[in-house]
């Protein structure tokens, strides 16, 4: 299988093509699932789908230049995508009735649009197929990530690659592997049976949530935060939850990024350096996107089915996104919901968290009991957020000996560059 | 980034869009805003009411003069907005090609401005720095 990736070439120098190819690459974004969902229907693969789709882009991007862009671009491309699915039949000589059926179809639709693209319920199974397909089980979260981005996302595999921080072809050779993956394991092109569908579903909203975070919080590197990455999984989100519009978690989600990316106007200072929730100015944070997130949780509560892990991550940051200041915040109830989420997705990640919230609403003596606990668990070893917070409670609690320890111990655990420097700024400033 | 559509109508595309089908209009419309919401696009959109009901508080003078209607000597009247989330300029273009708007009518694109677009040596960002430096010690929230 050869790896056509045409949205790669956009952006070259060449001022006349310039304009076609900067269209092309907007079509091929808002377009590329509606056109991948309508050719996986046709070709019944994938795989195959996407190869296609890129070789209509490569087309366009000859014949646009000169031709102009076509007034129904996504059709177009479409069009062009299935007739050279035919011609491929046609040259290897397989074509048997199956093919013939569609041959006939297609002209029967008209070469140049056709009538199903536009249907906005059979193009909107089809996409909700897609992302189905890109996040299903028989890929590794990579592959699911990297195909989601691509094949839903509209992303070029060097975009994708900037992203994720490693290099084009390493990316380019997980989505070969995935489509062949795919391809091997006969994936049907279908929504889930009732029986796994909440498995399934929370496959494609972790993946969104695993690309969101890659945004905000990357584990290596020198770059704190690359908003675009997130601001990609959002729509996605947004997108899915738009698709699903019944599915509770699906709409915290999109409330629960919401909540987050609103912080980011505030969470560095100009060197890069991350300021801490507590000491961020609120009036940076974005207004409109926290009364989106606020949006996006009263739907999922409008669906009465309770809130789920997401939907009690997303009321969590509510909480912080709606007040003031630190003192200002609902600590206690930050609490239980905690203990509620606890409950439901047990993690030692939560029950740090968890710490953290009764350290602000009852004290750090009791938060340090269940740091402490954690620590003699052995659950979150090697993880920096422990030491660090253990270190911070410590210094609230006058030990700052056992403080600086803590926090020197976070600094070298942490991948991240920006972080390590701020803890270690933190321990220095203790007093001796 | 995130891109203001601004709709602006001259007047006689206003008084044309009085005697449209309403229910089309609306239909359309619609198909349209569903569009951006099911691309995960769409981060805001209102529609105005009719001019002749808004006013104009106009700053020539001091202290700014209110007058009653819209614009007076402008040709054109702006009718509403949408904010969407596009990767470029090339994006946005595509989606406001798409709004199902007619002769006399323009969307008016604009980015909206993020904070990279402040200069960071304002005197408020140095403020900033300021009630930072007073909240230094505190806790940091793992949940961040």
């Amino acid at each position: 299988m050869t790896e056509t990736d045409a949205t790669g070439a956009i952006g070259g120098a060449d001022d006349a093509a310039d304009r076609a190819r900067r269209a092309a690459a907007a079509v091929w974004r808002i377009e590329s699932a509606r056109i991948v969902a309508t050719l996986t229907r046709f070709v019944g693969d994938v795989g195959q789908a996407e190869d296609l789709a890129q070789e209509a882009l490569v087309e366009a991007l000859r014949q646009w230049p000169d031709e102009g862009v076509p007034n129904n671009p996504g059709a177009w491309l479409t069009a062009v995508a299935k007739r050279r699915a035919i011609d491929g039949w046609r040259r290897r000589e397989r074509l048997d009735e199956r093919y013939a059926a569609m041959a006939h179809d297609l002209e029967r639709d008209g070469a140049a649009a056709s009538d199903t693209f536009w249907d906005p319920d059979t193009i909107d199974d089809d996409i909700l197929r897609l992302i189905f397909v890109s996040c299903h089980p028989v890929l590794s979260r990579e592959a699911q990530i990297a195909l989601t981005l691509r094949i839903v996302g509209g992303l070029s595999s060097e975009e994708i690659a900037r992203a994720f921080l490693v290099p084009t072809a390493t990316i380019q050779q997980r989505i070969v592997r995935a489509k062949k993956t795919l391809a091997a394991a006969k994936v049907p092109f279908e929504v889930p049976e009732p029986d796994q569908y909440a498995e399934r579903l929370g496959s494609v909203l972790s993946v969104l949530y695993l690309i969101f975070n890659e945004g905000y919080l990357p584990a290596s590197g020198t770059e704190w935060m690359r908003p675009d990455v997130s601001a990609e999984a959002l729509r996605l989100a947004r997108m899915v939850a738009g698709l699903m519009p019944r599915e509770p978690e699906a709409q915290s989600l999109v409330a629960l990024m919401e909540f987050t990316a609103s912080r980011f106007p505030a969470r560095t200072k100009r060197d890069g350096t991350p300021i801490p929730l507590d000491e961020q100015d609120r009036s940076r944070w974005d207004r409109s996107q926290i009364a989106r997130g606020r949006e996006a949780l009263a739907r999922a509560d409008r669906v009465g089915r309770g809130r789920a892990a997401y939907g009690l991550q997303a009321a969590i940051a509510e909480c912080h996104a709606v007040a003031a200041s630190v003192d200002d915040t609902d600590w206690a109830r930050i609490v239980l919901l905690y203990e509620a989420l606890g409950r439901i997705a047990p993690s030692p990640v939560v029950e740090l968290n968890r710490a953290v919230a009764v350290a602000m609403s009852t004290g750090p003596a009791s938060a340090l009991r269940i740091v402490d606990e954690l620590e003699r668990s052995g659950k979150l070893a090697g993880y920096p957020a422990l030491p660090a917070v253990r270190g911070e409670l410590l210094s609230r609690l006058g030990r700052t000996q056992e403080a600086r320890g803590e926090l020197e111990t976070a600094a070298r655990l942490t991948g991240n560059e920006r972080e390590r420097a701020a803890l270690l700024a933190k321990a220095a400033a203790l007093p001796r | 980034m995130k891109y203001m559509l601004i709709m602006r109508s001259d007047d006689a595309a206003v008084e044309a869009y009085k005697e449209l089908d309403f229910n089309e209009v609306i239909a359309a419309m619609g198909a349209y805003n569903e569009s951006l919401i099911k691309a995960g696009v769409l981060l805001a959109g209102e529609g105005l009411t009719d001019a002749a009901e808004g006013f104009v508080v106009d700053f020539d003078a001091t202290p700014p003069v209110v007058t009653d209607g819209p614009y007076g000597e402008t040709k054109e009247l702006f009718n509403g907005f949408w904010i969407i989330q596009a990767s470029s300029k090339e994006e946005a273009a595509e989606w406001a090609k798409r709004c199902p708007l007619g002769p006399g009518a323009k969307l008016e694109v604009r980015r909206v401005t993020e904070l990279e677009d402040f200069p960071q040596d304002n005197e408020w960002i140095q403020k900033e720095a300021g009630w930072r430096a007073e909240a230094e010690g505190r806790l940091g929230a793992a949940s961040e």
